[in-house]
């Protein structure tokens, strides 16, 4: 059974349910079994805590490093350099999202202006 | 329009506890006010960064035959920017149904150890499981972090009316940019997309940094970002996870050391 197999309109709605949604929501389901049994001050929260987080560092670092579309053609240099830039000027000018976005941005546009 | 409300009531419902109606009735409106405090989040910097990945995920859908009504069934029913982006690559690559699902499975491995982490952080003294499951779809790296990043600041036991207010907002603003930007065929210069999806790391990378409430937080991150790289190498289908677990379980081995230094000193 592929996307095409059938052609009635509620196919492709019933191919989304099974193949994205059910195999989502199922480890939030899971998620939530696992959280509900987790005391706040304990162990594992720490534990689960500090997977998750390496987890999200991990998704950050695959849109840095292995980006799809647009961001692919650009050179990997210039994204950590953009990237690193902009989370220094984070650290070190007042700890602003918005000042590591903007410093990111124009290292990257800037880049990308000059075919580097 | 509906779900936001239904969602609401049974959220509401989850948490009250309050025997006379004159208590229920100022609790309910408590709670409404935080969900709206928390709806109130769609002006934000993160969301409108979010708004834009969706911007690209709309251009990728009509590029690959998914049509505007399937498009954004897809955003809101699965509500994971990449297990759409795996998805609409299963489909285009003629997948079986069970193939496309463990693709996408592989990719959403990762919402496990979040909201397992982000329960003990949302739930309130009364808060039912039913609830905490129906909030939990709305669970995604966006929310996450604007969750873990605010939820300290809300009273406890108006955590899931604000999450609920935030999540929700999101997911339907989202949903709502992809059928506006599918429908109106969007284009933009390559250099634009490439400036948008730009956002959403340095995003992410910022806040989570700035949201962290000890140390280990950024031992977590710095260990994730720089083992992601080396276990890609090796593994990258289950580059994320392993990810997790070797940056958690060195993460750790950190926790444990300076544990060991204090009682010591």
């Amino acid at each position: 059974m592929t996307w095409q197999s059938l052609t009635d309109w509620w196919w492709p709605y019933l191919f989304i349910l099974l193949a994205g949604w059910l195999p989502t929501d199922i480890w939030r389901f899971i998620g939530v079994l696992i959280g509900g049994r987790v005391r706040e001050d304990s162990e594992a929260l720490v534990i689960v805590r500090a997977v998750a987080t390496a987890l999200v560092a991990g998704v950050i670092a695959q849109l840095i490093l292995y980006p799809s579309g647009s961001l692919a053609e650009s050179s990997i240099f210039l994204r950590i350099g953009a990237a690193a830039a902009g989370f220094l000027a984070y650290l070190f000018l007042g700890r602003r999202v918005i000042v590591s976005v903007i410093v990111a941005e124009v290292i990257l546009v800037g880049g990308l202006s000059f075919h580097f | 329009m509906l779900a936001p409300i239904l969602l609401f009531i049974a959220e509401y419902m989850a948490d009250s506890g309050l025997p006379s109606e004159q208590a229920d009735i100022e609790d309910l409106k408590t709670r409404l006010s935080w969900f709206l405090s928390g709806a109130s989040l769609i002006i934000s910097v993160p969301a409108l960064i979010l708004m834009t990945a969706h911007v690209g995920f709309a251009g990728l859908a009509s590029e690959n035959g998914v049509s505007l009504a399937q498009a954004t069934f897809m955003v809101a029913a699965i509500w994971a920017l990449p297990a759409n982006i795996v998805l609409i690559g299963a489909i285009s690559g003629g997948y079986s149904l069970v193939g496309a699902a463990i693709a996408v499975a592989l990719s959403s491995i990762r919402l496990m150890p979040m909201v397992a982490a982000f329960v003990p952080e949302m739930r309130g003294p009364k808060t039912r499981r039913i609830a905490l499951f129906l909030l939990s779809h709305f669970i995604a790296v966006t929310a996450w972090v604007m969750g873990m990043e605010r939820l300290k600041h809300v009273p406890r036991n108006m955590r899931t009316s604000y999450f609920a207010g935030l999540g929700v907002t999101l997911t339907l603003t989202n949903t709502l940019v992809v059928a506006i930007v599918y429908f109106l065929s969007t284009d933009f210069p390559p250099i634009v997309f490439a400036a948008l999806f730009f956002l959403t790391p340095m995003y992410f990378l910022t806040s989570l940094w700035g949201s962290a409430r000890d140390r280990s937080i950024h031992v977590a991150m710095v260990s994730g970002l720089l083992l992601f790289p080396i276990i890609h190498q090796f593994a990258p289908t289950y580059d994320l996870l392993l990810t997790g677990l070797a940056g958690g379980a060195f993460t750790m081995v950190y926790v444990r050391w300076v544990r060991a230094r204090d009682e010591m000193s």
